[in-house]
């Protein structure tokens, strides 16, 4: 090989990048996805433990139906959710959402961590516990 | 026809996952065993072909320039367009790499009035190659979060400038959007202009469909048809810990998007996309031009078996005086020459 010596430094420069995300992770196999907590007041009051929506479509769509509740509420001024299965909720993301909720850092913030997502929403919308910490 | 026929082929890749991960359910196949499989001939693959050019001699220098090259003090040297060292060099290559300079020099051919051929300044081509290669690179390394746990800082960092317009939510990413733009201008360049198109084939068309359907399914993923976030890292995480898991309910996009990827890895160092290892190792911009300083030996030259006319002289130095050809070397009297020789070595 003719600059033997090059060709294979830049080689070897290619595989720590190329390899970076198997390398860096040795070891790391007993990481766990996160398991958002329902250990909440008003979780456990509930006769039926269920969300807003199925449950399957709040894990894809959340940010979406939120979105969507934005919308509907200042632009529609329409403040009343009528989900699939024909059941009204109050159109609010701190009053309806964290009334159950109420345990953001155990529940939202735990997957967003995980993925990686940070929702700028809390800059003017706070969690009950960052009122309190406020006042 | 190119075109129409690297379409197909995209439509194909499509179908495959659609009906292999979607209707078959074969999700182990999709998610770890083709993915894994794209990855070893990516590398594989692309070292070989590196390995491959490394073997290859270069005659001569072949240091295309277009500036003055190194000479008399008193001349002005161009260090950039006529590199005379390692160092020049290295930066001509930095321009090139991260710039594509080269790309810049792109020229529009015309026919003026009178049928002759002018050429005018072109850097669409270069803009949308500048915009499409550092868009792919972001979308790329914001990838990352899906392999990493924590994800680094910078990564969460890169991401908030690129969604810094904040529009819905999960937000809009402006290089996802500008990857998809800038491949769609790379292929309409490609359909509209006519010495374009008429050199363009299959191979080129089908790198910018395939592209095009990855930034399609993974925006279509991210603003409309969602998936589970949680589990795909579930699964990316297994892949990059060598403990594949495949979580259920990832819907088929997702594994649409990643046999697209994995054909993109495995299609890579046999396609025209190897420029990526290629530009660092292209004769016309890494050699120095200092022909005039340092003798460049072409590596073809072997020991060659001469035979100099002195040689041949030599040997046939009788044969040639009694056919009567002139020679050199006038053969010495015999007789003479033993006496004064013996006489020397007696000396
Ligand atoms: C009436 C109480 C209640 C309200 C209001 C509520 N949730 Fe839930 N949420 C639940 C329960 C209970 C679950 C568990 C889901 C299940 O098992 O079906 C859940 C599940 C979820 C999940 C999936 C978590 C997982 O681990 O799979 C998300 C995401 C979520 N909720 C977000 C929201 C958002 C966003 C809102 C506001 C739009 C909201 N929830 C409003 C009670 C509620
Ligand atoms: C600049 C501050 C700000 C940011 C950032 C922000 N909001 Fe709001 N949001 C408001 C204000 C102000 C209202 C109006 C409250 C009202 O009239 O009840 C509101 C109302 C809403 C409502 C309906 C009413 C209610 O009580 O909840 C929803 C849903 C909502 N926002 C969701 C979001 C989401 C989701 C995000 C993040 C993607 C977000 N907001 C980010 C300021 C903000
Ligand atoms: C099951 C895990 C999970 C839970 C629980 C969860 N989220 Fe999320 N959320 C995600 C994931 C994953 C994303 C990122 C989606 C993406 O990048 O496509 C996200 C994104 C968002 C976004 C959009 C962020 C952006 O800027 O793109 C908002 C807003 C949001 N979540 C609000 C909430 C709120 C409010 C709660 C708590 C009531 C909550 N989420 C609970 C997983 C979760
Ligand atoms: C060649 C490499 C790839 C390219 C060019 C690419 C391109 C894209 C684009 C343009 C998006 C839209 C959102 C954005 O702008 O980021 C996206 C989203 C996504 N991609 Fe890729 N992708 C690649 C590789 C992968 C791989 C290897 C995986 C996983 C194994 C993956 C999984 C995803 C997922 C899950 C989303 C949705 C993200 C979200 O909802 O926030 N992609 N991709």
């Amino acid at each position: 090989m003719y600059d033997g010596g090059k060709i294979i430094a830049g080689i070897i420069i290619f595989l720590a990048f190329a390899l970076f995300p198997f390398y860096s992770n040795i070891g790391k196999a007993d990481i766990k996805p996160p398991k958002p907590s329902l250990d909440t007041p008003v979780i456990k009051a509930l006769k039926v433990k269920k969300c807003v929506e199925p449950e399957q479509y709040m894990r894809e769509s959340h940010m979406q139906l939120l979105i969507k509740w934005r919308d509907s509420a200042l632009r529609h001024a329409k403040r009343v959710y009528v989900n699939s299965n024909g059941e009204e909720y109050v159109i609010s993301l701190q009053k309806t959402c964290l009334r159950c909720h109420s345990n953001r850092s155990e529940f939202c913030d735990r997957c967003h961590k995980y993925a990686d997502v940070d929702p700028y929403c809390w800059d003017c919308h706070f969690s009950k516990a960052k009122q309190e910490e406020q006042r | 026809m190119g075109a129409l026929l690297s379409f197909g082929a995209v439509v194909v890749l499509l179908l495959i996952p659609a009906i292999g991960a979607g209707a078959l359910k074969l999700h182990s196949l999709f998610g770890v065993v083709i993915p894994y499989l794209a990855v070893i001939v990516f590398l594989v693959g692309l070292i070989n072909r590196v390995i491959g050019w490394g073997k290859v001699p270069v005659p001569f220098k072949i240091p295309t320039t277009c500036g003055q090259q190194k000479s008399l003090p008193w001349i002005k040297h161009s260090r950039l367009e006529s590199p005379a060292t390692g160092g020049e060099v290295f930066l001509r290559m930095v321009l090139e790499v991260l710039f594509f300079r080269s790309l810049f020099r792109n020229l529009r051919t015309e026919k003026a009035p009178g049928d002759r051929v002018v050429y005018g300044s072109s850097k669409w081509l270069w803009v949308a190659g500048l915009a499409f290669h550092y868009s792919f690179l972001i979308v790329f390394l914001r990838h990352l979060r899906f392999f990493k746990q924590p994800t680094p800082k910078i990564i969460g960092i890169i991401e908030s400038f690129d969604g810094f317009l904040q529009i819905g939510s999960p937000h809009l990413l402006v290089t996802g959007l500008v990857l998809f733009g800038a491949v769609f201008y790379l292929f309409l360049r490609r359909i509209f202009v006519p010495q374009v198109r008429y050199i363009s084939l299959p191979a080129d068309y089908f790198p910018l469909f395939l592209i095009m359907a990855i930034a399609g399914t993974g925006m279509l993923m991210r603003y409309f048809l969602r998936v589970d976030i949680i589990k795909v890292k579930e699964l990316t995480m297994g892949l990059a810990t060598f403990h594949p898991k495949v979580p259920e309910g990832i819907s088929v996009i997702f594994y649409i998007h990643l046999f697209l990827v994995s054909t993109l890895f495995a299609y890579f160092p046999f396609s025209k996309m190897v420029h990526l290892g290629g530009v660092f190792l292209s004769p016309t911009r890494n050699l120095a031009n200092n022909t005039r300083m340092v003798h460049h030996p072409n590596p073809w030259n072997y020991p060659v078996k001469v035979h100099t006319y002195e040689e041949y002289e030599e040997e046939f130095r009788d044969k040639m005086i009694a056919a009567g050809i002139p020679v050199e070397k006038q053969p010495e009297p015999r007789e003479e020459e033993q006496p004064t020789e013996e006489s020397e070595g007696k000396e």
